[in-house]
């Protein structure tokens, strides 16, 4: 028989009347597997960690090419000098500890139907489930002025927390007072959608404090600013009054990295500094391995276990994945992905039912100073007839303003987020 | 596997016994249930910090209680009132049990980078 939601809901939460259930028990019993993940960011380490937390039998190897793990949330504080790089990153030693096998490597190649991955070392790893977590990878091929490696390093994206936020913090502590920092970003769905007007918030905060002639310039490929429109108005037109030029529908085209200058469809804009955010989709394994569904970008994904639609026993988590309706690309959201890809995984190893309605939350912190912070939030459940996670009506919304308060709260997040991941 | 299917004298059986009973798929999703929490509240609903708070370990009815309030938006939040409002009574109380179960512990902190690697 088929137990519906409501009946399992409806016995789940029962707490008397407790009795033994024998014969029921062995519903299950198959061996304990070996999981492989790809990628030790958010999705994969946190994946990895619940794994070996709700399973501790079952082997997990996460193939990571950093040695360190650098948060993009909080990232743009380094940028507005409101924290240090050192604060945001944090070491893979917690997961070791819990018995996960960390190898520092890179994963080239996946052969799903003899179930190995083959690594740059020349070494493969055989599976019985494999999640890959690779986050995303910037498609240059559309800019012809940023294809050269040197050229990439000079315009940089800081749009994956590492050495590129360094290096553009670097900029604007070099930029002149009354220089014009100019930054481009793209159509949606992007990596972090209250990321970009985040960052204008820290690189104002900056330029108030340090070098007060100074300017932005936005250019925002989408027509309308995407996230927490009213909370960023209020600050740019606030406190950061007169520093900002916000200009909608800027999709680029290309950039003249002598010239310092981001080409537009009818504009041509120059800068001291320039910070361009190429178009991005899932991280470059996830194409080799066959699991891009979408726009030739993303993977698809079934949400009750987040394995792909496309290959059988390979699971996809976070920015790389086809977001379901409403669903932002988030740090917060990977996280849920990740438990409930966890739980799946060990179902499904161990012949158990896996759950038939997974909910995920998201809240996403954005900072418009060094101590002031407001949220998105966002409720999702399975909807067994769309199949697809859908916002639950009438839960989320966002913050009625900044605060110190929930700058405090955007802290707290952070560090059980990073807890949830390493710890 | 999915929608859960189980043999139909089994079913009858889940279905009258209690929560401590539960058989491991059944703990699993309530256990997923609760990890929604974490993100934020920390694993287990152990906070690294402390802030926002733990859950570890405290009261389930004062746990369903709160989580009932910021639903009903008798108490007020930041943002606790926008995410009770994704869950029916049935799976706060499902979360509260959970994490009344769990024992207050230390929090599990990201460590530091190594140093020279």
């Amino acid at each position: 028989m088929t137990l519906s939601r409501r009946e399992f809901v409806k016995w789940m939460a029962a707490s008397s009347g407790a009795a033994a259930v024998a014969g029921c028990a062995g519903m299950g019993g198959a061996a304990a597997g070996r999981v492989v993940v790809i990628g030790g960011g958010y999705g994969g380490a946190t994946a990895s960690r619940y794994i070996k937390l709700w399973a501790s039998d079952i082997d997990v190897t996460v193939v990571e090419r950093n040695d360190a793990f650098v948060s993009c949330p909080i990232s743009n504080l380094v940028l507005g000098g409101n924290t240090q790089i050192g604060n945001i990153t944090m070491g893979y030693d917690g997961l070791r500890n819990r018995g996960v096998n960390i190898m520092r490597d890179d994963a080239v190649a996946v052969d799903a139907a003899a179930r190995q991955v083959r690594l740059a070392s020349g070494k493969t790893l055989p599976y019985d489930r494999l999640i890959v977590s690779p986050g995303i990878d910037f498609m240059y091929d559309s800019i012809p002025g940023l294809k050269s490696a040197d050229a990439q390093n000079r315009v940089l994206h800081a749009w994956k927390a590492g050495p590129q936020t360094v290096a553009l913090r670097k900029q604007l502590e070099a930029m002149p007072d009354g220089g014009v920092f100019v930054f481009q970003f793209p159509m949606a769905p992007y990596r972090c959608p209250p990321g970009p007007y985040e960052r204008v918030c820290q690189v104002a905060d900056y330029f108030k404090r340090a070098k007060p002639r100074s300017k932005i310039i936005v250019l925002d490929a989408n027509p309308d600013i995407v996230s927490k429109k009213g909370l960023f108005l209020a600050a740019w037109n606030g406190m950061y009054k007169g520093m900002i030029d916000y200009r909608p529908n800027s999709e680029l085209r290309d950039v003249d990295v002598q010239g310092m200058t981001v080409k537009l469809a009818f504009d041509s804009v120059k800068g001291d500094v320039l910070n361009v955010v190429p178009p991005h989709g899932a991280g470059s394994v996830a194409r080799q391995a066959g699991l891009i569904t979408a726009n030739q970008r993303w993977c698809g994904v079934d949400w009750l276990t987040m394995e792909s639609v496309a290959v059988k026993g390979i699971h996809v988590l976070g920015d790389a994945t086809l977001s379901a309706p409403a669903m932002p690309k988030s740090a917060s959201m990977t996280n849920q992905h990740a438990k409930v890809c966890a739980a799946a995984v060990i179902a499904l190893i161990k012949g158990r039912p896996v759950n038939p309605q997974p909910m995920m939350m998201n809240t996403c912190y954005s900072f418009v100073d060094g101590k002031n912070s407001m949220h998105v939030a966002s409720v999702h459940a399975y909807d067994a007839a769309q199949k697809t996670m859908v916002a639950v009506k009438g839960a989320g919304g966002v913050s009625t303003a900044a605060s110190e308060l929930e700058g405090t709260y955007a802290w707290g997040w952070a560090r059980n987020i990073w807890g949830e991941a390493l710890g | 596997m999915r929608p859960i299917l189980v043999r139909a004298g089994c079913a009858a059986a889940l279905l009258a016994a209690g929560y401590a009973a539960a058989p491991a798929w059944a703990q699993d999703a309530a256990r997923s249930l609760a990890a929604t929490c974490t993100a934020c509240h920390g694993t287990d609903g152990r906070s690294v910090g402390g802030v926002p708070p733990s859950l570890a370990g405290r009261d389930k009815g004062e746990l369903l209680q709160t989580m009932k309030d910021f639903k009903t938006g008798k108490r007020p939040a930041t943002v606790m009132h926008q995410h009770a409002k994704g869950y029916s009574d049935e799976q706060l109380e499902l979360i509260a049990n959970y994490f009344a179960g769990v024992t207050p512990g230390a929090a599990a902190a990201a460590p530091a980078a190594r140093v020279n690697n």
